[in-house]
């Protein structure tokens, strides 16, 4: 079953994954054991924003303002679905 | 710089390290896949070396970086590796028996930035795994690898499959679920120095792996999302090699304790080669431009049937070293594909070892254990037949 993500939920990148810029590969990557997947530029810049702090909402919000000319709404939350179903991120639980 | 060097650079990437720290070990597996003359290296690299060869991979655009041996946690300043291997931007795989590992350590390596512990047992039973390992292990294997899950790390345990331990699939698979694990890799042994040796007590029967691949597909499906079971059949009953390395010299690289750099871990028995040394040369020389990742990187160096089959871009021809020990020249085609002259021979040798399995006689042939003693032991002989 595919997890959905609401505004409040906050994304973080699950332990067992690392997040980073590969300059080499001239874009944002995500690290396994022995593995790596390379990332296109927006799915990059929707998980730098996954950082355990800030809601889908303020995602959006400061997507919205880095990029005033897309529409990126569905992208998000169809990228916040996929990179779940691949354990990349998961929801901070509310202490 | 010249246009014309720059052309004809080639413009692949060693994205993937592995620094096999040390060939001391505490284990004594007998399908290995050090080198049989693990004896002759002493002269192992400096902390000092391993940080120089870490940064220029790293400035290369190596990202994996394992951490591998021997035994890695032999090293001292193993540690002060990792730390700087993080720093550097790695994602860091420590490759280990768990046999000199403690709570202190794990979590040192935590501190240290370790992304991912790999852990191998050798078999799901106390008796069968320090048997294989020759070694009393099993108890704290177990328990090292519940702690590494209590730190939240990413856990691979890894299994080398042969036909001793084979049919204990399903047990093997139950206590890789009851110890969390995330990865499973049912590896097959593979058939080079120490484990070709021992092929005629390792090697499987067909009916074994029928049933293997049966457990492992069952548990694929059972443990989908949670647990990711990794099971590729040997390659000897294939009909099609495996792309070996995923290419000579197209991502990964080798270094062995005494700095010589290789393009897999297994081709230091290879005529013909170089073997340049990490004390003598950069990384980049040594990817770029060293005879040796040049000898068989890319199609021009095969020869037939490679040269024109449709499918030689698909596995490149299989694995160098299999070409070389089962026919005596590295640029044929790997004889686990049919179209080499050579399979037939293959494939009765596999049929001969599966019809005298089980025969007592024939399982009761001692095992050669990795250690130091057989190894200098095998190359004394070495050298006395080649005078």
């Amino acid at each position: 079953m595919a997890e959905t993500y609401n505004t409040e939920d906050i994304p973080q990148i699950a332990p067992t994954f690392r997040f980073q810029w590969e300059e080499a590969q001239g874009c944002f990557v995500v690290l396994y054991p022995e593995g790596m997947v390379k990332l296109s530029p927006s799915a990059g810049e929707i998980m730098k924003r996954c950082d355990g702090q800030a809601t889908v909402m303020n995602i959006l919000k400061d997507l919205h303002q880095c990029f005033p000319d897309a529409d990126l709404e569905n992208d998000v939350y169809k990228f916040l679905e996929v990179a779940h179903a691949n354990g990349w991120i998961r929801k901070k639980k509310s202490d | 710089m010249p246009m014309a060097g720059s052309e004809k650079r080639n413009q692949t990437k060693p994205l993937w390290l592995l620094a096999e720290l040390t060939y001391r070990c505490p284990l004594q597996c007998p399908y290995c896949s050090n080198p049989v003359e693990i004896a002759k290296y002493e002269n192992e690299l400096s902390t000092e070396d391993w940080f120089r060869v870490m940064q220029q991979a790293r400035a290369m655009g190596a990202t994996q970086l394992g951490f591998s041996g021997g035994e890695p946690l032999v090293r001292k300043d193993l540690e002060q590796i990792i730390a700087e291997a993080r720093r550097l931007g790695y994602y860091t795989n420590l490759i280990t028996s768990g046999v000199g590992m403690d709570e202190d350590r794990v979590k040192a390596f935590k501190e240290a930035g370790l992304d991912h512990i790999q852990i191998s047992f050798q078999a799901s039973n106390e008796e069968l795994n320090n048997f294989i390992g020759g070694t009393k292990s099993f108890q704290h294997k177990k328990h090292m690898a519940r702690f590494v899950k209590e730190l939240e790390y990413p856990m691979v345990l890894n299994i080398v499959l042969h036909r001793k331990n084979i049919d204990q699939i399903r047990d093997i698979l139950d206590m890789t679920v009851e110890l969390h694990a995330d990865y499973v890799e049912l590896a097959s042994t593979q058939y080079y120095g120490w484990s070709r040796i021992n092929v005629d007590q390792l090697l499987p029967t067909r009916a074994q792996l029928d049933n293997a691949e049966k457990v492992a597909k069952e548990y694929q499906e059972k443990m989908k999302g949670k647990m990711k079971v990794i099971y590729v059949i040997p390659d000897y009953f294939d009909n099609r090699p495996k792309k070996c390395m995923n290419g000579w010299g197209n991502i990964f690289m080798t270094i062995a304790p005494d700095g010589t750099a290789l393009p897999c871990h297994a081709a230091g028995q290879l005529p013909g080669l170089e073997f340049p040394n990490v004390r003598d040369h950069s990384i980049d020389w040594i990817w770029n431009d060293s005879p040796d990742f040049n000898k068989f990187r890319g199609l021009d160096w095969m020869k037939e049937p490679c040269r024109s089959c449709p499918e030689k871009g698909k596995d490149l021809g299989g694995c160098r070293c299999q070409a070389y020990m089962l026919t005596g020249d590295a640029r044929n085609a790997d004889p686990v594909c049919d179209k080499s002259p050579f399979h037939r021979k293959l494939h009765d040798d596999v049929e001969r070892i599966g019809q005298l399995a089980g025969n007592k006689e024939f399982d009761e042939k001692p095992l050669v254990f990795r250690n130091l003693k057989n190894s200098k032991k095998i190359i004394k002989e070495k050298e006395t037949s080649t005078v």
